[in-house]
């Protein structure tokens, strides 16, 4: 048995990971395209096709882990125009992140098997068409050694998710949200080609290996790189190009929502580390500061409105805003540190940053999926209209405190860990050999600090109010537990929070390539056991999630013990006592805009309130309070009309009588050959 | 690095801990009591009072999930660990390496969210109330708490509690002005994290007023006794927390039996102390309405994160 798994394992290694990775693309563009062969078949979708999708999730995973310990990998593909063949390679950089996305994808695709439905919005064939474009798309953004393919790949992967986001165009909100998706997305993709266009600096080479080995002057290194900030922050959901993301990602299918939470903004921070750390051989310190700034900016930003959302998707959107601030913030710390040659805390910068994109990946689809859930057995997904529903779906409920738990960044789960490694980093700054920056970081510690304790806020507005309490509509008494595919899904999730959160020393091991590639340095303290996570000395900070949760463990079952020994273990079932009054019911617990009100208060400038008060005569009073964006009034309107006001100097020269028209032709013609002359 | 004694060391001072720490509750009540001119009905009442408790049935509400009843256990068990961790009588123990300051806070904040979690559960007004309550007092108090302990780990280049206190208490004897902020950061922020006046006060059932009380109002029986002594463990926690790093005199160093005999008399003086000083600040405070807390928190915020510059800028 032994000797066969072991030949198991020296089979998969000696799989090249490229091909392999090459060839699970090409399997889910196979089904994408056998999902088209009976476009309305539901059970084709969801009894065969979605679970060998996950099972190619599954098998990507296990290659590009191999792959993360093994040297780079190139393969110039035959496809292509002519002349200008598609380059892929396969580095530990690559591999990390396409072992992100085949994990995260085999519990959504599990998932999706149960989750698909007949007749809402785009039939399922068509779905699992644009479902597996999509993932196959990102697998090979991940793998583009050049330009070329890379923006191929990178324009499938949002052509595809738009076409999952507007699943249900039927709903104008929804195609308005597709609409501004889409948008924001070409602007971002402009940018990064833009951004290449800067990074061959004038050799005509868009292979990635031709970049590589170009020196950039500062200057043109430094417009690459805020290129690339804007492109590829505009995916990442960045401030201020984030205002799609809460309007996209909710819009979806809840699979769908959990893949572009979950995965697709992590190929944007993929982009970022591939340009600024990879192909750029220089880092000037202040890019460090502008990516930090923003990261701070984004993450508070997120969890201040995460905070006063009544929409249980759109909450957990504004949650990845502040997630990717998060990765952000550590990014900056990361170019911060290497701009100033410290490498070993870049490296454990960077840790902290690839750490937090995997963990995000996983609890936030795991949350995205549990509102899927929630969603198919209860049809409501405004948090008003739901509650109590730990009674009526265990499965879900507890699946999703896990994940809860994980995304508030509380011990002994994954979040936790990615925070304080980056916590970690912040308390080393004060050694850079710069005295401003000495005395930003405590205050950007700060802010770190705040942007999590208010997730434990959100995280428990969320949870509170979906699944504790008293129901507050009738008929969510008759919600139902999810399916057998979706308990899967769920369960799959959930377990890689407790693993990736009870095992990080193993988790670190893995990214010790990645860190090594590209910073040049690791961890300092990489082999103190498996047990204790020390990233740099244990005198200096180390933490056991293992022990300690076995140790809680331990002393909640000893609390319990020694009660029930003790004293006897009578339950009564009774009314809610109160404080004695006796006609409780539903709409007096909480609402979600209750809940959030503290936080609306607290940080009152971030919103733009409008309030509708009803005059003390009024028969039948209204309120209505509704907090939004102020940078959607400060920044997109403006620039909206800007854009309405050029295109209107355009109508001056459409007439609409064709003989003006004729006199332009005529008169183009006249300039023309003046010209060729 | 686990040695047998080290482990012994850990147990006692865990039982230590559980044991002791409705006795510092009863302690700050008969301070305040005697302090208002009333008799007291003396230190061992919360003994009394979790006794009666442990008697009663439990009484739950028809919709109470099992979360609500697993709930008391799980924040008693974190706060004992919490216990554990805060170096009060040897600084060399072995759970110091299981968790630093970073997981203390985080070990705090999972305690605060499943008594907000289990508040919420039976879907009263007053239960979703007080979570909302506490929940806001907790995330203006985290951050505050987090940058006092930063303060103190950048001062020891550590996160580490032992060597953070290992640092203050015996290496290079400095005063660090930056301490003094982190001092009155730290005092604001465990009058509001233990439920104390002026934030939150642990006497009343006014309705509009509590936070703490208002979460727990449904529990009852033996649930409630261990919410009640998961409260007595916190204000021992706080306390012990703010013993360590601002007057870390007299803590034992490395598993050795008769320095944690001294510093046995030595801690049971120091909270003494602190416990009249609690008393203190409580009696000559108004509560104040909870909208003031968040101005309260932001200074204490504030002020810790001036801490840390004065830190950088004076001390570095």
């Amino acid at each position: 048995m032994r000797e066969r798994s072991t030949r198991a394992a020296t089979l998969l290694v000696a799989i090249n990971p490229l091909h392999a990775t090459l060839g699970i693309a090409a399997f889910w563009l196979a089904i994408g395209a056998a999902g088209l062969a009976a476009p309305g078949s539901l059970r084709l979708a969801s009894r065969v096709l979605f679970p060998a999708s996950a099972v190619a999730g599954l098998l990507l995973a296990a290659t590009a882990l191999s792959g993360i310990f093994q040297p780079p990998t190139a393969l110039v593909l035959p496809l292509g125009l002519p002349d200008l063949p598609f380059h892929a390679r396969l580095d530990a950089l690559s591999a990390f992140f396409l072992f992100l996305l085949g994990g995260v994808a085999a519990g959504v695709s599990v998932f999706a098997a149960g989750y698909l439905r007949q007749g809402e919005g785009t039939p399922p064939g068509l779905q699992c068409l644009y479902y597996h474009v999509f993932l196959a798309s990102m697998a090979l953004v991940l793998i583009a050694d050049d330009a070329y393919f890379f923006m191929v790949a990178w324009e499938s992967m949002a052509l595809a998710s738009f076409f999952l986001v507007t699943s249900d165009h039927r709903l104008p909100e929804i195609r308005r949200a597709g609409y501004l998706y889409l948008l924001i997305a070409h602007l971002g993709a402009i940018a990064i080609l833009l951004c290449f266009g800067a990074l061959q600096g004038g050799s005509g080479d868009y292979t990635f290996q031709g970049m590589r080995a170009m020196s950039h002057s500062s200057g043109w290194a430094t417009l690459a790189f805020m290129l690339a900030l804007v492109g590829f922050g505009a995916k990442a959901g960045i401030l201020p190009l984030h205002v799609w993301l809460p309007e996209a990602h909710p819009a979806a299918p809840s699979p769908v929502s959990a893949l572009m939470s979950g995965v697709m903004l992590k190929t944007a921070m993929y982009g970022l580390l591939r340009v600024s750390l990879d192909l750029l051989g220089v880092t000037v310190w202040w890019w460090g500061v502008i990516a930090l700034a923003l990261g701070l900016a984004t993450a508070l930003f997120g969890v201040v409105f995460a905070a006063t959302q009544s929409d249980m998707k759109r909450l957990l959107a504004y949650s990845s805003i502040e997630n990717m601030g998060l990765i952000m913030a550590g990014f900056g710390l990361t170019l911060l540190f290497r701009s100033f040659g410290m490498g070993t805390l870049a490296a454990l910068a960077l840790t902290a940053t690839l750490y937090h994109c995997l963990n995000h990946a996983y609890f936030k689809s795991l949350l995205f999926l549990a509102t899927g859930s929630v969603l198919h057995s209860t049809r409501q997904r405004s948090l008003g209209r739901l509650g109590g529903l730990i009674h009526r779906m265990p499965w879900v409920a507890w699946t999703a405190l896990v994940g809860t738990i994980a995304i508030a960044g509380l011990p002994p789960l994954n979040g936790f860990v990615s925070e304080w490694l980056l916590l970690q980093a912040f308390l080393f700054t004060p050694g850079l050999p710069h005295a401003y920056l000495n005395m930003l970081v405590p205050v950007a510690a700060a802010a770190i600090a705040l942007a999590a304790a208010l997730a434990g806020y959100v995280m428990v507005k969320f949870y509170g109010v979906v699944f504790l309490g008293q129901p507050r509509e009738a008929t969510l008494a008759e919600a139902h537990d999810a399916g057998a595919w979706e308990r899967i899904g769920l369960a799959w999730l959930a377990a890689a929070c407790v693993v990736l959160g009870l095992v990080p020393a193993a988790v670190i091991g893995m990214l010790d390539p990645v860190t090594r590639m590209l910073t040049g340095f690791r961890i300092a303290n990489l082999s103190h056991g498996w047990l204790f996570l020390a990233p740099i000395d244990p005198q200096r900070a180390s933490y056991s999630p293992l022990l300690f949760f076995v140790i809680t463990a331990l002393l909640v079952a000893a609390a319990w013990v020694t009660v029930r020994l003790f004293y006897h273990g009578r339950v009564r079932r009774a009314a809610a006592w109160d404080c004695g009054f006796p006609y409780l019911n539903a709409r007096m617990q909480d609402t979600a805009e209750g809940f959030g009100q503290p936080v609306r208060q607290v940080f009152e400038p971030f919103f733009r309130v409008e309030q509708h008060l009803p005059s003390p005569l009024d028969a039948t009073p209204r309120y209505r309070e509704d907090a939004q964006d102020r940078l959607w009034y400060w920044l997109y309107l403006p620039v909206a009309r800007g854009v309405e006001r050029v295109t209107g100097l355009v109508t001056v020269l459409q007439r609409g009588r064709i003989s003006i028209y004729l006199l332009y032709s005529f008169l183009t013609l006249l300039v023309l050959l003046f010209l060729v002359r | 690095m686990i040695s047998l004694s080290g482990v012994a060391a850990q147990f006692t001072e865990v039982m230590l801990a559980v044991l002791l720490a409705p006795l510092l509750t009863g302690w700050v009540n008969q301070c305040r009591a005697w302090l208002q001119n009333r008799s007291g009905a003396g230190v061992l009442q919360p003994y009394r009072m979790l006794g009666k408790l442990f008697q009663k049935e439990v009484v739950l509400a028809h919709n109470a999930s099992p979360l609500f009843r697993i709930a008391p256990y799980l924040i008693f068990g974190c706060l004992a660990l919490a216990a554990a961790i805060v170096p009060t009588l040897d600084i060399d123990l072995p759970l110091n390496a299981a968790a630093d300051a970073i997981a203390l806070v985080g070990l705090l904040a999972l305690a605060r969210m499943f008594i907000a979690l289990a508040g919420m559960d039976v879907g009263t007004a007053f239960g979703s109330l007080g979570a909302r309550r506490e929940m806001m007092v907790g995330f203006l108090a985290e951050p505050a708490l987090l940058m006092v302990l930063f303060t103190a780990s950048l001062i020891s280049n550590s996160t580490s509690l032992s060597t953070i206190v290992e640092t203050l208490a015996h290496k290079a004897f400095a005063i660090y002005p930056s301490m003094a902020f982190a001092g009155v950061a730290f005092t604001m922020v465990s009058l509001a994290e233990n439920a104390r006046i002026p934030v939150d006060n642990p006497a009343t059932h006014l309705e509009l007023t509590m936070i703490h009380e208002a979460m727990v109002l449904e529990y009852s029986g033996r649930h409630l006794a261990m919410i009640e002594w998961a409260a007595s463990l916190k204000l021992f926690v706080y306390s012990c927390m703010g013993l360590a790093l601002f007057f870390p005199l007299g803590v034992a160093r490395g598993g050795d039996w008769l320095g944690i005999l001294f510093a046995l008399p030595a801690l049971a003086a120091k909270l003494a102390v602190g416990g009249f000083g609690l008393a203190l600040i409580e009696i000559m405070s108004a509560k104040m309405r909870i909208f003031r807390a968040p101005e309260f928190l932001g200074t204490a915020f504030l002020l810790a994160v001036l801490a840390m510059l004065v830190h950088v800028l004076l001390e570095a």
